[in-house]
């Protein structure tokens, strides 16, 4: 069965025979970034529908449903308009930073891209620091959406970036100590090994509840991270209109708006990584008929599906839950979470030493 | 849509707009919201100083939509301004409407045929009904939750649909006329009824399901906002905003008009004073228009549904006034006539307005969110504000 | 004891969440519930009440004949000013007597608000509102109107 890592090996040596080391180093440079964008733009189409699609049907209607078979086309056509749409500056603005901040954010998306594991073996840079690079990575962001909200010179914008800033800077915390939980069970920041400690469970099943906690705390963390309801502060339509993209437009908004949904992508990858088992598939312990008829699932059609599920997820809370105003915002972080999850690191470590976990 | 902001400015330069000019520090934030704002629902202009997300001062302007309806209804006659009130309180523009009414009837001293006066009980509470489950779904999305919305609006259509049938129209209807209502009853206005009835009583469970037992939600609302009974009194509040501070206001009770004296139904009284006991009090005042309109829906008495009226009405030479429960509080008429076929003066006195008066106090040292979460629990309707 | 009613605290916390979720998941699955009309595709099985106010008509039997005699009633019952009724004077070729008719029934749709005034003032029943409700044209003066149909005339015996 061709896999995605006999495919990359097969394509490495053919290239290091056809044209020697550094012309393969490049070539495969400008193939990973070419991939890279249009994996985001696909994946800018098929997450807003997606959300669209799981609002309608929520909320009892059937959403977009004119453009193409079911409504599918229906996001290329809203990207079609925001690409011949006038990007305004507004007068006052601060045109340097107001044009740059779209791109630092989507910049910084795609260099979280960067350590995930797709499948085995399929990987742009497995770096032994991996994941302290995502969450070092992850939390530059914030410098974008600041840079927006001053650059706008609008009042609901600064209100918008400075709650982001607060918000973002604390929750990097609990995300960072429960991704640490992960890190003390495996003894390695590197994701592939993470993922290969996975191979005999998830570290969801297999940590017992100090993992599971790790886990729910992380998935709270990840959606006040990515700025998505019920943590919207930083955009809270009903409050500050927009928050800090009220002044853009065109395809300068579109890199925000894609940006979020490459965002959610990345962190859910990341959580499918550390405590469902990246693309390792579901094993029950003795099982072997069973585990036999799930290894013939490709491991990258585990990842997506375990991504999917968790953007799922962050999809339901937004549709469900009513917005937190700021100071319980931080409040929920610094005095409960935070908390929690230092107490639960020192569960966690105190379980790696003794080994009681499987 | 327009974002209207204020260009950050030196704090002795203020100009008028800017709240008046009485700034305190130098750092504070002065921001227009509205009057295109996604949570003023419609075009309600605040004028709001920020020290930080903390507010130190929230200034309604209005005038923005100001039609100047008292003084239009000076050149209508006594069956056309009826009409016109229902453009104020779209919401419960039955209501207003039979305030109206009331008042006419009352200079003329015309009996309304008892069958008349429970249609004109039953149009109110399906009115209080539509305008409450409007403001569950609109109070979900000040929030942040946009579901409730829809869910509202579900419910709502079943009304809508119903007064479309009977009425001919599904918000400003212009149903009651002097003396009774426009039309008699469709036939199929009592099954519509009960079905609307069978169906709501399911779903005014997933109501508190998606809201009331939340606990951001509960968090957002409670301790938000506190109306003191006495500060109620003094802002001149009615309705579900002072009945969630402890005041007794009902007009249904105290004063009660048409056949609301016969019928078995509580006064809604909260005692909190915060968002979620004005809240809690609407979603109770839902049940109770149910039962009210259960009592009613098999007893529609026989006989006219309009007494005979004159075709030009000439309301004898005096002052006249009424009021009604409206969906959000006393809305009264007040007509002088000097003995011709239109009123010499008119002055409406709307719920809404006095509502907002309070809502300085209410937001004052809260953040951004919970004035928009007050604004969401005042239930303001523009149009009746701003007249 | 401040410990118990905390951990029951954070339990009746995400309980009150779960059941939100639990309700949202119901209609996630549940498509029958959807209640939306996709509007134009369902014009043909569309039903209006028949009290619907969508415009005013004028009601010409097969004959292309009216019951309108130009009493002006509706005109001055309108609020807005919407009804302006143009009269002339027929003469009857059989007694020679002048009699007032309407010449043209001006409607200006633009301006109505549907309050059904002129239908109750009416004394001959000649207008009613029809269920139409597409209203919507590329040039406003297509919204004024003239009600009586071209060459039609009161009918005989309405007064």
């Amino acid at each position: 069965m061709p896999s995605l890592e006999n495919i990359t090996d097969d394509l490495d040596v053919w290239l290091y025979q056809q044209f020697g080391a550094t012309a393969t180093f490049l070539i495969e440079s400008v193939l990973i970034a070419l991939l890279a964008i249009g994996l985001f733009s696909i994946l800018g189409l098929v997450l807003i529908m997606m959300e669209r699609k799981v609002s309608a049907y929520m909320q009892v209607r059937l959403g977009p449903n004119r453009v193409g078979p079911k409504g599918m086309f229906q996001t290329v056509a809203d990207t079609l308009k925001l690409i011949v749409k006038e990007g305004m500056t507004p007068d006052g603005a601060d045109k340097f930073l107001f044009n740059l901040a779209p791109f630092i954010v989507m910049i910084i998306a795609m260099v979280i891209l960067a350590p995930l594991a797709f499948s085995k073996g399929f990987q742009i840079w497995d770096i032994n620091i991996g994941v302290l690079f995502i969450t070092a990575v992850s939390s530059v962001s914030v410098i974008g959406i600041l840079m927006a909200g001053w650059a706008s010179n609008n009042k609901y914008s600064l209100l918008g970036a400075m709650r982001s800033g607060a918000q973002i800077v604390s929750y990097e915390l609990s995300a960072g100590l429960s991704v640490i939980a992960i890190v003390v069970l495996t003894g390695s920041l590197r994701i592939s090994d993470i993922v290969a400690s996975q191979e005999n469970g998830w570290w969801l099943f297999k940590g017992h509840i100090p993992v599971l906690i790790a886990f729910v705390i992380f998935i709270i963390a990840i959606t006040a991270e990515t700025n998505r309801a019920p943590f919207d502060l930083a955009e809270a339509e009903s409050e500050l209109t927009a928050g800090f993209h009220t002044e853009y437009s065109g395809m300068k908004f579109a890199l925000f708006f894609l940006a979020e949904y490459v965002n959610i992508f990345i962190v859910c990858a990341v959580g499918a990584t550390l405590f469902l088992g990246g693309w390792m598939p579901l094993h029950f312990g003795s099982n072997t008929q069973f585990n036999h008829v799930m290894d013939y699932i490709p491991g990258i059609v585990w990842f997506m599906g375990k991504t999917f599920f968790l953007i799922f997820v962050i999809m339901w809370f937004r549709w469900t839950f009513p917005r937190l105003r700021i100071d319980q915002l931080l409040n929920l972080e610094w005095k409960y979470l935070l908390p929690i999850s230092l107490f639960n690191l020192l569960l966690v470590t105190l379980m790696a030493i003794m080994g009681w976990h499987f | 849509m327009y974002r209207q902001t204020e260009i950050l400015q030196d704090a002795t330069q203020v100009s008028p707009l800017n709240g008046g000019g009485d700034l305190e520090g130098a750092g504070d934030l002065i921001i227009n919201v509205g009057p295109q704002h996604p949570s003023t629902h419609g075009v309600l202009h605040l004028v709001i100083t920020l020290n930080g997300e903390t507010i130190k001062k929230v200034e309604p302007h209005l005038g923005y939509i100001h039609r100047s309806i008292e003084k239009m209804c000076e050149s209508l006659t006594f069956r056309q301004f009826i009409y016109v009130t229902s453009k104020m309180d779209y919401l419960s523009s039955h209501i207003n409407n039979h305030g109206c009414c009331l008042c006419v009837e009352k200079g003329l001293q015309i009996e309304v045929p008892e069958r008349a006066q429970v249609i004109r009980v039953l149009m109110d509470e399906l009115t209080r009904l539509a305008s409450h489950q409007l403001w569950w779904g609109a109070l979900g999305m000040d929030v942040g939750a946009l579901t409730p919305f829809f869910h509202a609006f579900r419910e709502r259509e079943l009304i809508n649909d119903i007064f479309e049938e009977t009425c001919g129209t599904r918000l400003t209807m212009n149903y009651m006329v002097p003396g009774g209502v426009m039309a008699d009853l469709h036939p199929n206005f009592q099954r519509r009824v009960h079905e609307f009835i069978k169906q709501f009583k399911l779903k005014i469970d997933e109501y508190d399901e998606l809201l009331t037992d939340n606990i951001i939600f509960k968090n957002r609302m409670q301790g938000v906002g506190v109306l003191s009974a006495a500060d109620a009194v003094s802002y001149g509040c009615t309705g579900p905003v002072a009945r969630g501070s402890n005041v007794v206001c009902d007009i249904r009770k105290l004063y009660p008009y048409e056949v609301y004296n016969k019928l078995q139904f509580d006064e809604v009284i909260e005692t909190g004073g915060d968002c979620y006991a004005r809240y809690m009090v609407r979603m109770k005042e839902m049940r109770q228009s149910l039962s009210i309109i259960e009592q009613l829906i098999d007893q529609v008495p026989e006989g006219e549904f309009q007494a005979k009226t004159k075709a030009v009405l000439k309301l004898p030479k005096g002052e006249y006034y009424s009021r009604v429960e409206t969906a959000r509080g006393e809305f009264g008429v007040y007509i002088v006539s000097e003995g011709g076929t239109t009123p010499y003066r008119i002055k409406f006195r709307s719920p809404g307005f006095s509502n907002l008066s309070a809502l300085d106090h209410m937001a004052r040292g809260g953040k951004i969110g919970d004035l928009i979460a007050i604004m969401g629990s005042l239930d303001l309707v523009i149009p009746d504000i701003d007249r | 004891m401040f410990l118990v009613n905390y951990i029951k605290e954070v339990f009746g916390a995400i309980k009150s969440l779960a059941t939100g979720m639990r309700r949202t998941g119901y209609y996630f699955t549940h498509h029958k519930e959807i209640i939306t009309q996709q509007y134009p595709d369902n014009r043909d099985t569309l039903q209006l009440p028949e009290r619907f106010r969508g415009e005013v008509v004028m009601i010409h039997d097969e004959n292309n004949e009216h019951a309108c005699t130009g009493c002006t009633a509706c005109e001055l019952a309108c609020p807005n000013a919407t009804i302006k009724i143009v009269t002339k004077f027929d003469v009857d070729e059989e007694t020679g007597k002048k009699k007032k008719a309407i010449d043209t029934f001006v409607y200006h749709l633009e301006l109505c608000t549907f309050c059904n005034l002129c239908i109750e003032a009416c004394p001959t029943g000649a207008i009613k509102m029809d269920q139409t409700f597409e209203h919507s044209v590329f040039d406003r003066s297509k919204l004024t109107k003239k009600l009586n149909h071209d060459g039609s005339k009161i009918r005989a015996g309405v007064e």
